[in-house]
């Protein structure tokens, strides 16, 4: 019976919520080895956020609905689209918003992959890229929020999970 | 195979640029790189030009990676042409509509020049 079926869906996701935090630091470490060629070290309990001047997003949607987002510094964002394309860090230019963009998009697809039941049935929206720190992110959550600090080459990365139950 | 003429299409132009350079760190001889940003600029390409290789993102607008794959048969100068899949949608049934509509590898991102050797090689004898 349908209203069954989706109760115990339900419930399911929120059992296996408990494990979604180390499978999204894998998601990122994996996304970071493979197409950057550089490991994720695990950060600080804080870092200053004020000195985050870039964000990446993609949200998720169907079976999880939720945000997923990457903040860091300008710095740190070109050194990523610089290990991604080969290139030199002052060559990044332009290019380092859809690159910056792009890592989001693989950290978000490569954690539902991770998630039993979820893939086919969670898509992902085009990724999002916002510069500047002055601002503040409301979404449409209601289950609290997965926050990973990390360092990617010395520089301060925070990976956030906003789930909407 | 040398000389290897290879169309790689995604809607991100970072993503093309990706896949090409791991295909060069993968030691593909490459001929020509064409590229295009979803489905309908990919068939104007292979009007124009013919390939051996097609690497193609499946989520793009206007024209999808699957629809693509629907459409290719018809094209005179994809006969022939590998098609590798390769998106962040690595969801079963996407991986069973892809093959089903001819593509002959699918791979998910993130992956490695050695997992893109892997795929590629066995297609190019």
């Amino acid at each position: 019976m349908k209203p069954m079926n989706t109760m115990t869906s339900k419930l399911d996701l929120s059992n296996e919520r408990e494990s979604w935090p180390p499978l999204l630091g894998l998601a990122a470490r994996e996304v970071f080895e493979s197409m950057l060629g550089s490991s994720l070290e695990p950060g600080p309990d804080s870092f200053n956020e004020e000195e985050f001047d870039i964000t990446a997003m993609v949200g998720l949607a169907g079976r999880i609905c939720g945000i997923l987002t990457l903040r860091c510094t300008v710095e740190a964002a070109t050194l990523m689209s610089s290990k991604m394309l080969g290139i030199d860090a002052a060559e990044a230019g332009p290019q380092m918003y859809d690159a910056f963009g792009e890592v989001c998009n693989m950290v978000a697809g490569n954690f539902k992959n991770k998630i039993a039941g979820i893939d086919d049935a969670t898509m992902l929206s085009v990724p999002t890229v916002i510069t500047g720190a002055d601002y503040s992110l409301r979404a449409l959550t209601d289950s609290g929020k997965i926050e990973i600090n990390l360092l990617f080459e010395s520089f301060p990365l925070i990976i956030s999970l906003q789930v909407h139950s | 195979m040398d000389n290897v003429r290879v169309l790689i299409i995604d809607d991100s132009s970072v993503m093309r640029k990706i896949v090409e350079r791991s295909l060069r760190q993968a030691a593909i001889n490459l001929a020509t790189v064409l590229e295009a940003g979803n489905g309908v600029e990919a068939l104007a390409v292979l009007n124009k030009e013919q390939v051996d290789l097609i690497f193609c993102d499946i989520n793009m607008p206007v024209m999808d990676g699957l629809e693509f794959l629907q459409q290719l048969p018809g094209v005179a100068n994809a006969k022939g042409a590998q098609v590798v899949m390769i998106t962040t949608e690595g969801g079963e049934s996407h991986v069973a509509r892809a093959l089903q509509s001819g593509a002959k590898g699918y791979m998910r991102k993130p992956f490695t020049a050695d997992q893109v050797k892997e795929h590629v090689l066995p297609l190019l004898v």
